[in-house]
């Protein structure tokens, strides 16, 4: 037990922890913002769409939620380039997080819009709304109040995933962390302060969502 | 320089694979019990067992399963134990499963109709009794479907002991993905063997979700 505590190195660390961590902050805004776009899209597909790109969409659902966010983010940074696409750290980490969000997404997208009933749907086309205009005025802000705790939950878990990213030299909070304990060879110490910064962006983070979910959905957002 | 031709990757992905499929067992159990624990303290009488075990689950649940990982392969050292991957791999994710597990059986005592408690009591049986043989048989029964789900996240979660040096794996296709230079290949077969792994347990909770729906 010849190991004691030593929080010294802190004062001159905070400059990099908030980097990293706006770094972080930044990885999962993206990620929420063209996930649930792409999600979008994917529900609908899967919902509406011509039977290859229904099977093909399942497919990919069931693909990236059976293999780990660490394997798929190696594939895309490490694999891709031999088929001539080579990408940056960041954006392979913003597209890697992307892809594996909206697997979850979509199905949480779909069971929004089954939700919905069906006379919503056939009110606004017999008003003579086109079916798009149906889809995005009236379907789709109903899904999306009714999933919105799920999104939230998933948003959260995607932003504690991102710690991954770390492991392809994207510069945010983990890296950071990795960075910062082989310069003062106190890991633990660091690691304890990054865990604890990680723990309060989650709790910011979902506080925000439900507050701005609220506000831009209505009440009844939990 | 050794040639590797495909069967030798596979060969030794696939030999690599046993100590996935082994961490996850060992979490899986460790999870179990510690777990078990935790929902004890969840669902105990007294408001402090409760509030320290909410405390738990969150403080798990809302960190980055890397962060405890690391904090468990640098901590453990602190407490005069030997530093080594598998040791820290294996604990590190049996908190990590029992915060979860601990979290998905509660909601299952939860969902329970408070007549459960109150018919135990009115035979007589004392609370652990009233525990073991009617409020956690159901609430394991009822809760069968996530609980799998969750072993494919479990799964899945093993391939970040490869960055503490557990030689699982992803650890094992990152060597052979450095010696041979074909990452399309490696890390294609590496998400096949996880696919393998994790599809049919997906297809089983998906399975058990339905039949508990039609009940």
């Amino acid at each position: 037990m010849g190991y004691s505590l030593d929080f010294g190195w802190l004062a001159g660390a905070v400059g990099a922890i908030a980097r990293g961590a706006a770094t972080t902050i930044l990885l999962i805004a993206v990620t929420t913002l063209a996930g649930t776009f792409l999600s979008i899209l994917g529900a609908a597909g899967k919902r509406n769409g011509p039977k290859p790109l229904r099977l093909a969409i399942a497919a990919y659902v069931e693909v990236m939620r059976n293999t780990p966010f660490l394997v798929q983010l190696f594939f895309i940074f490490f694999g891709l380039p031999s088929l001539g696409i080579r990408l940056d750290p960041i954006l392979a980490a913003m597209l890697a997080m992307m892809l594996n969000m909206a697997a979850y997404t979509i199905e949480i997208v779909g069971a929004g819009l089954d939700a919905v009933p069906r006379g919503q749907t056939e009110a606004a086309l017999a008003l003579g709304l086109r079916p798009r205009l149906v889809f995005v005025k009236i379907v789709l802000p109903q899904a999306l109040k009714v999933i919105y705790p799920a999104l939230t939950s998933q948003i959260v878990i995607m932003m504690l995933e991102s710690a991954v990213v770390s492991q392809i030299a994207v510069r945010e909070l983990t890296y950071e962390a990795d960075m910062l304990q082989a310069r003062t060879f106190r890991a633990f110490e660091t690691y304890f302060v990054v865990t604890l910064v990680y723990l309060g962006l989650s709790m910011g983070l979902r506080r925000l969502l439900v507050g701005g979910g609220r506000r831009v959905l209505g009440a009844g957002v939990s | 320089m050794i040639e590797f031709t495909f069967w030798d990757i596979l060969r030794n992905l696939l030999l690599a694979a046993r100590w996935t499929v082994l961490l996850s067992l060992a979490a899986f159990v460790g999870g179990a019990l510690v777990g078990l624990a935790v929902l004890f303290l969840r669902i105990a009488k007294t408001k402090w067992t409760r509030r320290i075990a909410s405390g738990y689950i969150a403080l798990f649940q809302g960190t980055p399963l890397l962060m405890q990982l690391f904090l468990m392969f640098f901590g453990l050292p602190m407490l005069g134990l030997r530093i080594e991957p598998w040791t820290a791999a294996a604990l590190g994710l049996t908190f990590f499963a029992s915060a979860y597990l601990a979290e998905i059986w509660r909601s299952g005592v939860d969902a329970l109709p408070r007549g459960q408690w109150d018919a135990g009591a009115s035979l007589g049986l004392h609370y652990l009794q009233e525990l073991r043989l009617i409020i956690l048989p159901q609430a394991f029964s009822i809760t069968r479907a996530p609980t799998v789900g969750f072993l494919v996240q479990l799964i899945k979660s093993t391939a970040l002991t490869s960055i503490i040096g557990f030689e699982e794996l992803v650890r094992t296709s990152n060597a052979i993905n450095n010696a041979t230079f074909e990452p399309f290949t490696v890390y294609g077969l590496v998400a096949l063997i996880f696919f393998v792994m994790c599809f049919p347990l997906t297809q089983y909770a998906r399975a058990l979700e339905q039949r508990a729906a039609a009940h």
